[in-house]
């Protein structure tokens, strides 16, 4: 019998740790391999794509046309208005859903009877397709002849309101707010939920009034709950196109970057410059994902006083 | 984490830019031999009666089932382009315009129906009202059946001229219109609706043919755009103004379905659009029927006004159920079948515009007294060759028929709805339209 020197065990060890690793890697190479043949491929074909002269409804003259549908997408002037009104619906709807779902957080944070009703209630317009929800939106709430908004403005005796007409940027991020505000708020009510009780009634038996209270302990608190739904909710708001292509058509500075896509792709039918813009699009998100993710996990960072 | 977005930002994109580019492909015959047929059509009140009688048709023959998609004009559009267009075969039986259907054929996508229509004589394909069946042909192969043909009229509120005494005559002028539509709109009810929603199928549907009847057009003989041209301008101007006075309040939410609603509920006093309205003004649920006026369309410098359009039904050439599309599509535009939603669902509801047979049934004349002589009479008085003041290198009213049209529509669409709505001036939007159009009639040149 011989023992064994610690020189050996750790040999042995790192072995049956390597073996593992393998292990763990071929039991993920099928899902990773899925994963590259997903979206990769589909990517790069993309790309030949956009350097095809291809539009749909002229089948005989398709052939290849280097980089000229990215000249189109950069000098047809399109692209910068589109960013614009994509950007400016996104930043209006995340900030307005979220000071929303805060009031609605705040409130569903007590107790009441009916809690639970109330809260089911207030989630509703999320689990709403965002298509039905713009339709909903255009005929009972906006409309100049049936809808409820209008009935109340004239009601009071003022002249109805063209919202698609003379506000489509307000209309947009009208319903878009109404939609995201139980995203936010549900995350925040999570926030709020975990917050220890015994820090508000140490403050209450301070003196602090409820303001302060919040100011002071409640908003430090939730701080990384907003930053995430900030995050979250703008990934999501940033591919905005139902009720652009319902309501408004994309005028009035409310062509966001889905819908034009869609209308070069859809209507132009012109597949080469759809793919150009499309990868146009993807370089655009990756630059501004990764500005927007480094500089949230800066705070993220430096956030370790709260 | 950052990776992770990255792949799945890429990711989505590309896989969405994937789908839209392959189209997807719907397998439809099932294992007990039912062939099912795919229907792209349009959320039309008449396409809608065909999905409730298509359950006849059924019965009629077994082992066919016919599954209805009904889309808005301008998506069922972009739909059954790009799936037509890829060949990916999606639909058996697809609704188009009279825009798409010479284009398509003469691009190989759509099935010849001559030989089948000609051999059929029950059918009697020569029953189809000869300017549209000249529309839908291209070096004599008819390439689409019409489900229905109209014109563009002008449709009034009796009761509400009637309380202002006014009275308008059979062949008006956009200026007497315009004058009324001043004189009776109320806060209760608008003047008149007109189209305002952007897209060449929308907004631009009514305002080609005011420009037209201005003396403008979007093309000269010679393939140059004349969007800001003065007479353009100038009938561009008249539109806003006239829906800024008298129109509708929220024009870009307004098109077809939105307009007839609101005369059918006396929120407006006149509109001129699709005559085939008529038929729905006049059904038995409308709370205005046998109440309503009915006009040609407006003119200024021509003599007629109204546009000609058609909606067919084609069978894409990739299908695998030629022959059962073709049965189906056939049955829809048959003598029987106008018979069938006669008796089934009301004489006023027959498809119009379509055979010249449906306008001697006794029946269909005693109900749809009120507009069926009109929509006859401009329907033959309309000439698609050449509707404007001057010639053009095109046959068709409302749209241009080359294929960039509906793009250069769309986006000259967008400009004038900005325009409608205070946003740009009719100059800025018409001069940046003619570049775009420009551009577009170059490659004809």
């Amino acid at each position: 019998m011989t023992s064994i020197t610690p020189v050996e065990l750790k040999a042995r060890h790192s072995k049956i740790a390597k073996k593992n690793v393998w292990l763990s890697r071929s039991l993920i190479l099928p899902a990773l391999v899925f994963g590259i043949v997903l979206t990769q491929i589909p990517f790069l074909v993309t790309i030949y794509f956009s350097m095809l002269r291809w539009n749909l409804l002229m089948p005989g003259q398709i052939g290849f046309a280097w980089f000229k549908n990215y000249e189109t997408v950069f000098t047809s002037g399109d692209l910068i208005p589109s960013l614009a009104a994509t950007v400016g619906i996104t930043t209006a709807a995340v900030l307005l859903s979220l000071a929303c779902g805060l009031i609605f957080a705040l409130l569903l944070d007590r107790k009441f009877r009916g809690q639970a009703l109330a809260r089911t209630l207030v989630i509703t317009p999320f689990l709403i397709m965002p298509a039905a929800a713009s339709l909903i939106w255009k005929y009972s709430m906006f409309d100049t002849g049936i809808g409820v908004i209008n009935w109340a403005v004239t009601s009071l005796g003022f002249q109805p309101i063209a919202w698609s007409t003379d506000y489509p940027m307000a209309t947009v991020i009208i319903v878009l707010t109404w939609q995201f505000t139980p995203f936010m708020m549900l995350i925040l009510l999570a926030g709020l939920q975990s917050q220890s009780k015994e820090v508000l009634e140490a403050a209450s038996v301070d003196g602090a009034g409820p303001i302060r209270t919040f100011q002071w302990m409640t908003l430090p608190h939730l701080r990384q709950y907003i930053e995430i739904s900030v995050l979250l909710g703008t990934i999501m708001l940033l591919q905005v196109f139902d009720p652009v292509a319902i309501m408004t058509k994309g005028t009035g500075g409310t062509k966001t970057l889905a819908y034009l896509l869609y209308e070069r792709a859809f209507i132009g039918l012109d597949v080469g410059q759809a793919a150009a813009y499309g990868v146009v699009t993807v370089v655009l998100t990756l630059i501004v994902a990764t500005i927007a993710l480094k500089t949230l996990f800066k705070v993220f960072m430096a956030g370790g006083n709260r | 984490m950052l990776l992770n977005k990255k792949l799945v930002a890429a990711g989505a994109v590309a896989a969405a830019s994937a789908l839209i580019l392959s189209g997807v492909s719907v397998s439809t015959a099932n294992a007990a031999g039912t062939v099912t047929l795919n229907l792209a059509t349009v959320n039309n009140g008449q396409m809608k009666d065909m999905e409730t009688l298509k359950g006849v048709f059924e019965k009629e023959n077994p082992g066919i089932k016919v599954n209805f998609q009904v889309m808005e004009e301008g998506d069922l559009r972009s739909a059954v382009t790009a799936d037509v267009a890829n060949a990916a075969g999606q639909y058996d039986i697809v609704t188009i315009g009279a825009y798409e259907v010479p284009q398509w054929g003469a691009n190989g996508w759509l099935t010849n129906l001559s030989p089948s229509l000609n051999a059929d004589k029950k059918y009697d394909v020569k029953d189809i009202l000869p300017p549209i069946r000249t529309a839908l042909s291209v070096k004599g192969k008819q390439y689409a059946v019409p489900f229905y043909g109209e014109s563009s009229i002008l449709m009034y509120n009796k009761q509400i001229m009637d309380k202002a005494g006014i009275k308008i005559p059979n062949h008006p002028t956009w200026q007497q219109i315009y004058d009324i539509a001043k004189k009776v709109n109320t806060a209760d009810h608008s003047g008149i609706c007109m189209r305002g929603k952007p897209g060449w199928g929308d907004l631009f549907a009514p305002l080609t043919t005011v420009v037209q009847t201005f003396g403008g057009n979007w093309y000269d003989m010679k393939w140059n755009a004349g969007v800001n041209s003065p007479a353009f301008t100038k009938a561009v101007t008249f539109y806003k103004d006239l829906l800024d006075t008298a129109g509708e309040k929220d024009p870009v939410s307004y098109s077809f379905n939105e307009c007839l609603t609101a005369l059918k509920n006396a929120k407006t006093a006149m509109w001129v659009d699709a005559s085939v309205a008529a038929s729905m003004l006049e059904a038995n649920d409308s709370p205005v029927k046998g109440k309503m006026g009915y006009a040609h369309a407006p003119v200024v410098k021509t003599k007629e006004s109204g546009w000609l359009w058609s909606w067919n039904l084609a069978v894409p050439a990739n299908t695998q159920h030629k022959d059962a599309a073709i049965k189906f599509i056939k049955w829809a535009t048959s003598k029987d079948y106008h018979k069938l939603v006669g008796t089934k669902l009301g004489w006023t509801l027959v498809p119009p515009g379509a055979r010249t047979s449906t306008y001697s049934i006794p029946q269909y004349k005693k109900a749809a007294a009120a507009f069926a002589p009109i929509t006859l009479e401009v329907m033959s008085a309309v000439n698609p060759a050449h509707p404007g003041v001057a010639p053009q290198p095109w046959v068709g009213i409302q749209y241009v028929a080359i294929p960039e049209f509906q793009d250069v529509g769309n986006q000259v669409a967008q400009l004038v709805a900005d325009a409608l709505a205070g946003r740009k001036s009719i100059k800025d939007a018409l001069d940046a339209g003619q570049k775009i159009a420009q551009a577009a009639g170059d490659a004809h040149k």
